[in-house]
C-alpha cells in the first residue's frame, strides 16, 4: 500500500512555559495524500505557520507525532532531518527570504547545488516569468518578484513536497494568479504535493482539499470535487 | 562558482573596510614573526658558518708573554683540539683629518696554512709577505672610512714607537664582526681599527720574539669547557695569564649573540598579542554578520544545508582574511627583513649578510595566522550550529534595554535625550565595550612600553655620559704608571683637571658564581667619573672593600654585607677576599669600584695608575692630544664627545626608526579595533540612526550617537593601556637587558603621551570614515532593511 505523503496524529506545539505558554498546536491530526495540493486556512495566530515549519522539518514537536511517507519526523535527528529537507523539501516563504547579496539565478542554485535531481536554474525562473531578471539581484526586484524568484527556486530541485507559507500575501492580484498559476502547474506536472497556507479564501477553489484551522487545531477538511484553475481565481 | 562563494566574495568585498583592517593588524604580526625568526636563523648561520669556516678560536688566554713552547703544554691539555700562540697589542693610528690618533688592536696574521686558527677574510689586495715588516692588512670598515686603499701608507704608534706601514690590503675576521673603541658600546668604523701584520714584525714591535702574549685553542668535540680554561690559568698563571675565556665572552660574540637573543624574545613575545586582538576582531566581526544575517542561515538550514556547511562558509570568510593577511604579512616582513639586514651590515662585520627566510617561522606565521582568525570565529560558529532553521526565520526580538542602566531622575534630566541613549548602549553590552577596550589599551600598551623603552635607552645614555663620567677625554697607559705621570699631564697646557683610575682584570667569585671582568679603582672623592646610587647620587668609595654595579651583583647574587673573591690577574696575581660595601646603579657593562690607594696597597703597587680621566680647554685640544699621542706610556685616548655621538646616530638610525614602526603598529591595531567596532555599531544601528534623522536630527547629532561610544570606549581604554604598558615596560627592559648594558623603566610622558595620540589619532580617522558613510546613508535604504 502506498503511504500518504504526511500523516499526524495529535501533533502539540507550545511555545515557552508555565504562565507565559501558547498553545500554538493543540492536537492535531490530519493526512495529506501523495501529489495533492492543500490549501491551509485560518485565522491569523491559529498556528498555520507552526504546523507547516513541524512537517516541513524546521521545528520540533512538543508531542504528538508527524509520518513523512510513514517515517517518524518527531524523533529524527537533526542531521536527519537537514537529509530530509535536502532532499525532499522545497520551502515558500511568506517574507521572500531571498539572499540579498545573490542575484536571483544565484538564489536559485543555491538549492539546485545540493539538490539529486534539479532543473536547469534558468528554466525554474522562465517559469515563473523572469527568465530576462536572472543576473538582477533581490534589491532591483519588485516584491512580487522577488516571491516568484522564491518559488523558482523551491520548485527548481523538483522536491516531492512544496510547503508554501502565504505565497502571495503580498502580492496584486495579477501577479498573485500568476504565482498560483505555477504552484499548480508544479503540482500537476512534477507530481509534487504542494501544502499551501493563505489567507485569500478564494484561493480554495483550485486545491484538491482544503483545511480549516481554528485555535491550533482542525476545525474542518474540505475536499472538493471541482477545482477551478488559478486564472480564475477570484481575488 | 558555487553562489555561497559568490556571496563569500561579495561580502568580502562589501565588508572591505573591515577586512582590510584585520588583515592589516594580522599583516603586521606575521611581518614581525617573519622578519624576526628570518633575522635570527640569517644571523645564527651566518655567523656559525662564518666561524666555522675561519676557524676561530673557542678558547682565548690573554698573557702578560709566554715562551713559545708553552703552545705544545697548551695542546697537550685534555679538551684541546689545537692551540696557537700569537701576538696582539694596542696602536694608535694617526689619520689625516683627525685631531685623535685612532685606537686600533694590532693582530699577528696566522702563519699560512689550513689549521690557522682566527683566520681573515681578505676582501682586497694581498696579505703581507711574511719578510716584509712594513706590509700590513687594515680592517675593511675602518680603511674605507678614511678612504684608505691598498697601496696607501700610514703611520702608527706601537708600544710608544712611531711606525710606517704599508696597507697591502683589506680583511675582515670572525672575531671582530662588532668592534668598538674600547670602553664603548657602538661601532664607528672611523674611530677603532684592525692590524694585522706578519707575526715576526709585530713580535719585534712589542718584545714578544719567542713569545706570544694570547693563546688561541679549540676544543674536542667531547671537551669541558670550564676545565680547560682553569687547566690554562693555571698553566699560563706564571707566566702573567689575565684568565682565559670561552668565545661566548669574546666581546665581538657578545654583542652578536645577544642581539640574537633579543630578536628571539621579541619574535616569541609580541607577536601573540597582535594575534589574540586579530582573534577579537574576528570575534566581534563574525559575531556581528552572524546576528545580522540569521535569517539567511536559518534559510540554508531550511533549504538542507548542513550545521557544518554554513558554519564553513563563514570559517571560509575569516580565513580568506586571514590568508590576505598572512601573505602580505610574509611579503612584509621579507621587505622588512632585507631592510634591516642592510641596517644590520652598518654595525656587523660580516663578509657577507643575506636575509634567509625560516621556512618554519613562514609556516608557523600562516598556521597562527589562521588560527587566531578561525579562533574569534569558532565562538561565534557555535551560534550558528545551534540556531534552529525556523527560529531564524524570525527577526529577532528587539534588544532589550529594560535592564541597561536606569538614569536617576535628576541626572536624566541634565542629559540630552542622544548621550542617553550612548550610556545606555555602553552599559547594555558592556563585554564587547570592555573586549574592545581591552584590545584598544593592548595597541596603546604596545606603543607606550616601546617608547618608554626607547626613552629608557637615551637616559642610559644621559646617565653614562653625564652623570657617570664628567670627563672630556680618557686616556689608557700602556701598563700601570707612577703618579709623576699624572702630574706631567696635569701640567700640558688645555689640561683643566686629572683624575687617575686603574682598571685590573680579575675574576669574580661568589659561591659557585663567577665573573670575569674588572676592578675600576678611584679616587677616594673623584669629580670626573663617578660611581652613583639609585638616585643618581654619588656614593663614597668604601676605605676598604667594593662597590658593586646592580649588574655584577645580580650575576654574582650578592648585596651589601657580602663578602667575594677577587682573583686579580695582573702582575703578582693576589687573591682578594672583600666586603661588598654597596651597589652602584650603572646602565653600562658590569663594572665593580674600589678606592685607588686602597687597591694598590693590595696589589702592593703604591701610587699606580692605568689610565686617566681629563677635563681639556677644547681651544688647545688639538696640540694636546699630540703631545700625548707623542708619550710612549700613553696607550689611547678617547674622546667621550665621539663615544656619545656614533651612540646617538645608532639610535636615530636603529632605534629611531623603529619609534616610527612602533607608532605605526599601534595605528594599526587601534585602528583595526576602532573602525570595526565603529562599523558594527553603525551597522547594527543604521536603522535608528535613520530614524533619528527622519525625526528631524541632523546628521552631526545622529553622529554623535554613533560615535560616542566608540569615544567611550577609546577614553577608557587609555588608562588602562598606560597600566599595560607600564608592566609590558618592564618586561621587555628585563628582557633586553643583557651584561652589555641595562635599560631603566622610568616614566616618561613623552612615550605615552605620543602613543595617546597615536590611538586618538587612530579613532578620529575611523570615526570620520564612518561619520562619513553615515552622511551619505539612504534614509529610505536603512528604513527599509529589516534588522
Ligand atoms: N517563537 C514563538 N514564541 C512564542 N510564541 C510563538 C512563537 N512562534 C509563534 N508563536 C505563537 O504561536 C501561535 C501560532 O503562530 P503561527 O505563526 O503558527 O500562526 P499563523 O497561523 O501562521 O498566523 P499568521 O497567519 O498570522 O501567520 C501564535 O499565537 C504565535 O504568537
Ligand atoms: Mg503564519
Amino acid at each position: 500500500m502506498r503511504h500518504p505523503a504526511f500523516v499526524t496524529e495529535g501533533l502539540t506545539r507550545v511555545y515557552g512555559e508555565g504562565h507565559a505558554a501558547v498553545h500554538a498546536l493543540r492536537g492535531v491530526d490530519l493526512t495529506i495524500p501523495e501529489g495533492e495540493l492543500v490549501v491551509l486556512l485560518g485565522p491569523s495566530g491559529s498556528g498555520k505557520s507552526t504546523l507547516l515549519n513541524i512537517i516541513g522539518g524546521l521545528d520540533r514537536a512538543t508531542e504528538g507525532s508527524a509520518r513523512f511517507r510513514g517515517q517518524e519526523l518527531t524523533t529524527m535527528s537533526d542531521a536527519a532531518l537537514t537529509r530530509y529537507r535536502r532532499d525532499h523539501v522545497g520551502f515558500v516563504f511568506q517574507f521572500y527570504n531571498l539572499m540579498p547579496s545573490l542575484t536571483a539565478r544565484e538564489n536559485v542554485e543555491l538549492v539546485t547545488e545540493i539538490a539529486a535531481n534539479p532543473m536547469d536554474p534558468g528554466e525554474a525562473l522562465a517559469l515563473v516569468g523572469l527568465g530576462e531578471r536572472a543576473d538582477h539581484f533581490p534589491a532591483q526586484l519588485s516584491g512580487g518578484e522577488q516571491q516568484r524568484v522564491a518559488i523558482a527556486r523551491a520548485v527548481a530541485k523538483q522536491p516531492d513536497v512544496l510547503f508554501c507559507d502565504e505565497p502571495t500575501g503580498a502580492l496584486d492580484s495579477k501577479t498573485g494568479r500568476a504565482v498560483l498559476g505555477v504552484l499548480s502547474d508544479v503540482n500537476a506536472e512534477l507530481g509534487s504535493t504542494v501544502l499551501m497556507v493563505t489567507h485569500a479564501a478564494a484561493t480554495a477553489a483550485m486545491a484538491h482539499r482544503v483545511i480549516h484551522f481554528a485555535d491550533g487545531r482542525i476545525r474542518e477538511v474540505v475536499e472538493n470535487a471541482t477545482r477551478l484553475p488559478a486564472e480564475e481565481i477570484e481575488w | 562558482m558555487s553562489p555561497l562563494d559568490a556571496k563569500l566574495l561579495r561580502d568580502l568585498w562589501r565588508m572591505k573596510g573591515q577586512v582590510a583592517a584585520i588583515a592589516a593588524v594580522l599583516a603586521v604580526s606575521v611581518m614581525l614573526l617573519v622578519m624576526m625568526r628570518g633575522l635570527v636563523v640569517t644571523l645564527t648561520e651566518t655567523r656559525d658558518a662564518y666561524y666555522e669556516r675561519y676557524r676561530l678560536a673557542e678558547v682565548f688566554a690573554p698573557v702578560a708573554r709566554a715562551p713559545e713552547r708553552l703552545v705544545d703544554r697548551l695542546a697537550a691539555i685534555p679538551g684541546v683540539a689545537s692551540a696557537q700562540g700569537r701576538v696582539t697589542g694596542r696602536a694608535l693610528i694617526d689619520v689625516a683629518g683627525m685631531a685623535l690618533p685612532v685606537q686600533a688592536q694590532a693582530v699577528s696574521l696566522p702563519g699560512a696554512g689550513e689549521a690557522a686558527l682566527n683566520d681573515i677574510f681578505l676582501t682586497d689586495g694581498r696579505r703581507p709577505a711574511p719578510e716584509r715588516a712594513e706590509e700590513i692588512l687594515l680592517l675593511e670598515s675602518f680603511a674605507e672610512a678614511h678612504g684608505l686603499r691598498p697601496g696607501d701608507s700610514i703611520e702608527a704608534t706601537m708600544n710608544g714607537r712611531r711606525h710606517a706601514f704599508r696597507i697591502t690590503g683589506l680583511a675582515l675576521a670572525p672575531e671582530f664582526i662588532y668592534t668598538t673603541a674600547p670602553g664603548e658600546m657602538v661601532p664607528d668604523a672611523a674611530r677603532f681599527g684592525v692590524i694585522w701584520m706578519g707575526r715576526d714584525a709585530l713580535a719585534a714591535a712589542y718584545d714578544m720574539r719567542g713569545a706570544f702574549n694570547e693563546a688561541l685553542m679549540t676544543l674536542t668535540r667531547d671537551a669541558r669547557p670550564e676545565a680547560v680554561l682553569a687547566a690554562a690559568d693555571r698553566l699560563l698563571a706564571p707566566w702573567g695569564g689575565r684568565g682565559a675565556y670561552a668565545r661566548d665572552d669574546l666581546p665581538s660574540d657578545i654583542f652578536v649573540s645577544e642581539e640574537i637573543d633579543g630578536l628571539r624574545a621579541v619574535s616569541v613575545a609580541v607577536p601573540p598579542i597582535f594575534l589574540a586582538v586579530v582573534a577579537f576582531l574576528t570575534y566581534i566581526v563574525i559575531g556581528r554578520m552572524v546576528q545580522s544575517e540569521r535569517e539567511e542561515i536559518g534559510l540554508l538550514k531550511a533549504f538542507g544545508y548542513t550545521g557544518r556547511e554554513v558554519a564553513g562558509h563563514y570559517l571560509k570568510f575569516v580565513l580568506v582574511i586571514g590568508a590576505l593577511g598572512a601573505a602580505l604579512g610574509c611579503v612584509l616582513g621579507i621587505i622588512a627583513g632585507r631592510w634591516t639586514v642592510d641596517i644590520y651590515q652598518q654595525f656587523y662585520k660580516f663578509p657577507f649578510l643575506v636575509f634567509r627566510l625560516d621556512y618554519a617561522a613562514f609556516a608557523i606565521a600562516v598556521i597562527f595566522a589562521l588560527l587566531a582568525a578561525a579562533t574569534g570565529a569558532l565562538f561565534v560558529l557555535r551560534k550558528v550550529f545551534a540556531l534552529a532553521p525556523a527560529e531564524a526565520m524570525r527577526p529577532p526580538a528587539p534588544p532589550d534595554y529594560s535592564r541597561a542602566s536606569r538614569i536617576g531622575g535628576r541626572a536624566a534630566r541634565l542629559l540630552d535625550q542622544p548621550t542617553r541613549m550612548v550610556i545606555r548602549r555602553v552599559t547594555r553590552q558592556p563585554w564587547r565595550m570592555a573586549g574592545a577596550a581591552v584590545g584598544i589599551a593592548c595597541g596603546f600598551a604596545l606603543s607606550a612600553a616601546m617608547l618608554t623603552v626607547m626613552a629608557g635607552f637615551v637616559r642610559t645614555v644621559d646617565m653614562t655620559f653625564d652623570l657617570t663620567d664628567r670627563s672630556d677625554v680618557s686616556v689608557t697607559f700602556t701598563h700601570a704608571v707612577g703618579a709623576r705621570t699624572l702630574h706631567e699631564i696635569a701640567r700640558l697646557p688645555g689640561v683643566q683637571r686629572v683624575e687617575g683610575v686603574r682598571h685590573v682584570p680579575v675574576i669574580f667569585r661568589a659561591g659557585r658564581k663567577t665573573h670575569q671582568g674588572a676592578l675600576t679603582a678611584l679616587p677616594r672623592n673623584p669629580a670626573l667619573f663617578r660611581a652613583l646610587d639609585a638616585r643618581t647620587a654619588p656614593l663614597a668609595l668604601p676605605q676598604d672593600g667594593v662597590l658593586l654595579s646592580r649588574t655584577l651583583a645580580s650575576i654574582l647574587d650578592l648585596s651589601a654585607g657580602d663578602t667575594l673573591t677577587v682573583e686579580v690577574r695582573e702582575g703578582a696575581q693576589p687573591v682578594l677576599r672583600l666586603p661588598v660595601a654597596g651597589v652602584a646603579e650603572t646602565l653600562l657593562g658590569a663594572p665593580a669600584y674600589m678606592e685607588l690607594a686602597a687597591l694598590n696597597r693590595a696589589l702592593g703597587e703604591p701610587g699606580r695608575v692605568s689610565g686617566a680621566h681629563l677635563m681639556v680647554d677644547e681651544a688647545q685640544a688639538e696640540a694636546l692630544f699630540a703631545d700625548l699621542e707623542s708619550r710612549p706610556a700613553v696607550a689611547g685616548i678617547g674622546r667621550k664627545q665621539a663615544a656619545r655621538d656614533s651612540l646617538v646616530e645608532m639610535m636615530n638610525q636603529g632605534v629611531g626608526m623603529q619609534r616610527f614602526v612602533m607608532g605605526g603598529i599601534a595605528f594599526v591595531i587601534a585602528f583595526g579595533i576602532v573602525y570595526n567596532a565603529a562599523r558594527i555599531a553603525f551597522a547594527e544601528r543604521a536603522r535608528d540612526l535613520a530614524s533619528l534623522r527622519v525625526l528631524g536630527f541632523t546628521t552631526g547629532e545622529a553622529g554623535f550617537v554613533l560615535l560616542g561610544e566608540l569615544a567611550v570606549v577609546t577614553l577608557a581604554a587609555i588608562p588602562l593601556g598606560a597600566l599595560m604598558a607600564w608592566y609590558l615596560a618592564h618586561a621587555i627592559a628585563a628582557g633586553f637587558a643583557s651584561e652589555i648594558y641595562q635599560i631603566p623603566v622610568v616614566f616618561d610622558p613623552a612615550s605615552f603621551g605620543i602613543a595617546a595620540l597615536v590611538i586618538l589619532g587612530a579613532a578620529l580617522f575611523s570615526g570620520w570614515l564612518v561619520r562619513r558613510d553615515l552622511a551619505r546613508a539612504d534614509l529610505v535604504a536603512a528604513l527599509k532593511t529589516r534588522d
